[in-house]
């Protein structure tokens, strides 16, 4: 197999064309997007610097309070950017079910995915728990997310059904039973869906950084495959979790809505 | 069958003592805003009074559990509520959230005509017009059979013959099967033909009782 190439500095600064070209189609047309994407590309490069560099420091210093600090501090960034991207207001009650199921599904699907199916050795290894963890909870972040905007909107806009359910003798579950579906249906589908593309429409990030760095893409393979299963896994629990114990705080213990207009 | 004392609601309701009878039509009353609707609310226990207390068959509405009290005493929105299906899903969701066995075409067929919908079964509910889709939600509620049904404006959509034509119906449904109809209706001329009883409600109170 050959050597990998390593990217000099004028290799990847001449990867900024890109965004060059970019500016330019924008100025000519007239998109006033020029600020955004500088600043963004410049935030990526910065960003993904400082990442290297914390990358390289914490796999020479293999602590297990570190791999435990970085995935806390996932954990916490994960949360709080679900409760920014949500458009509609979240109560206190709701948001702290959507911090447990974060907490509960990924943590859960982390530690069975490192220790049971890749019996990963220390326990704390950070090559394997840093990017596993952050792809298992990425995923699961952008899951919850579509899960809490769609059972939001779903039980403000069809409020009047879920109130004349109650009004008939349904159970709070019972009224509640189309909006949560159909949360859970959209949270998991952009998962589902990469999945039926994956390999033919795109090659994975994971897996084509693998190939690039020299890794047999038969063993590229086997990791994407198990990723993408632990990730369905997670977000799947993830959103169970949220929607099961979500729909509730929309209901008092009388089974009475309680949503204000 | 209710019995109301002290009963008082946010700003919207204050009830001094009211006793709603079984077996009766009971007409309310009142202008809107003057607290009809979260009367009815109020008896199905959708929300919970502040001050006072409300009894039926003599038990505190505050000992009985919503669901169940709900599958006895069911209420009716004044805008119907359609669920997405055709007309038959309608009928049949009530009796599924009730959880009772789902009932036969023939059974639906009788109701329909009871609410005077001629309508094919398959047909998609949300193609009805307002005022078919309101004697659909009436129709649904009838197949519930529960000992009080709240009705709130039933035959707001209607005009004036066809509303006469479906509370006639309902009212022979009720007296012929032992059941309580308490009826919120904006039409005197309504609560003067079909009440047994009427009040009225003007800026949260009681201000007229009695048998017609």
């Amino acid at each position: 197999m050959k050597d990998v190439i390593n990217l000099q500095i004028w290799q990847m600064a001449s990867a900024y064309v890109f965004i060059v070209v970019l500016l330019i189609f924008v100025r000519i047309r007239g998109i006033s997007r020029e600020k955004e994407i500088l600043i963004s590309a410049l935030r990526m490069t910065l960003q993904l610097i400082l990442v290297g560099y914390i990358l390289v420091y914490l796999f020479e210093n293999i602590n297990p309070l570190y791999t435990i600090l970085v995935i806390i501090i996932m954990e916490i960034f994960a949360i709080y950017n679900i409760f920014k991207r949500t458009k509609t207001k979240l109560s206190k009650p709701l948001k702290k079910i959507i911090a447990i199921s974060m907490l509960l599904g990924t943590l859960s699907s982390i530690l069975y995915f490192l220790f049971i199916v890749v019996n990963i050795s220390p326990w704390y290894d950070p090559r394997y728990f840093i990017p596993i963890s952050g792809m298992i909870i990425g995923n699961s972040m952008t899951g919850i997310s579509l899960g809490v905007t769609r059972l939001v909107d779903g039980m403000h806009t069809q409020k009047h059904l879920v109130e004349s359910a109650l009004m008939l003798g349904a159970t709070p579950r019972m009224a509640a039973k189309k909006i949560v579906n159909n949360a859970f249906d959209s949270a998991i589908l952009p998962t589902i869906n990469s999945m039926v593309g994956m390999g033919i429409v795109f090659l994975p990030g994971m897996m084509t950084g693998q190939i690039l760095s020299g890794i047999s893409p038969i063993t590229a393979i086997e990791y994407q495959i198990a990723i993408m299963l632990g990730i369905l896994g997670s977000v799947s629990l993830t959103v169970i979790l949220f929607i099961n114990l979500g729909y509730k705080t929309f209901f008092n213990g009388k089974s009475q809505l309680v949503i204000g207009d | 069958m209710f019995l109301l004392k002290e009963v008082k609601y946010k700003n919207i309701l204050n009830i001094k003592a009211l006793t709603i009878p079984e077996n009766k039509v009971t007409c309310i009353l009142g202008e809107s805003g003057s607290g009809k609707s979260t009367l009815l609310r109020l008896l199905n226990k959708l929300i919970s009074y502040d001050r006072g207390e409300i009894f039926y068959n003599n038990q505190s509405l505050k000992e009985i559990d919503s669901v169940k009290l709900r599958r006895s005493v069911v209420m009716l929105p004044q805008s119907p509520a359609i669920f997405s299906g055709n007309i038959r899903d309608n009928l049949l969701i009530g009796l599924k959230f009730a959880e009772k066995p789902p009932v036969s075409d023939d059974r639906l067929h009788a109701v329909l005509k009871l609410v005077h919908l001629d309508e094919d079964l398959n047909k998609d509910a949300e193609k009805l017009s307002e005022g078919e889709k309101q004697r659909l939600t009436l129709g649904r509620v009838l197949l519930l059979d529960p000992h009080v049904f709240l009705l709130d404006e039933p035959s707001s959509s209607l005009d004036e013959d066809t509303e006469h034509i479906i509370i006639s119906s309902l009212v022979d449904y009720v007296k012929k099967n032992n059941k309580t109809l308490i009826m919120v209706t904006h039409s005197k001329k309504v609560a003067n033909h079909f009440a047994d009883n009427t009040f009225e409600i003007k800026k949260a109170t009681i201000i007229n009782e009695g048998e017609v």
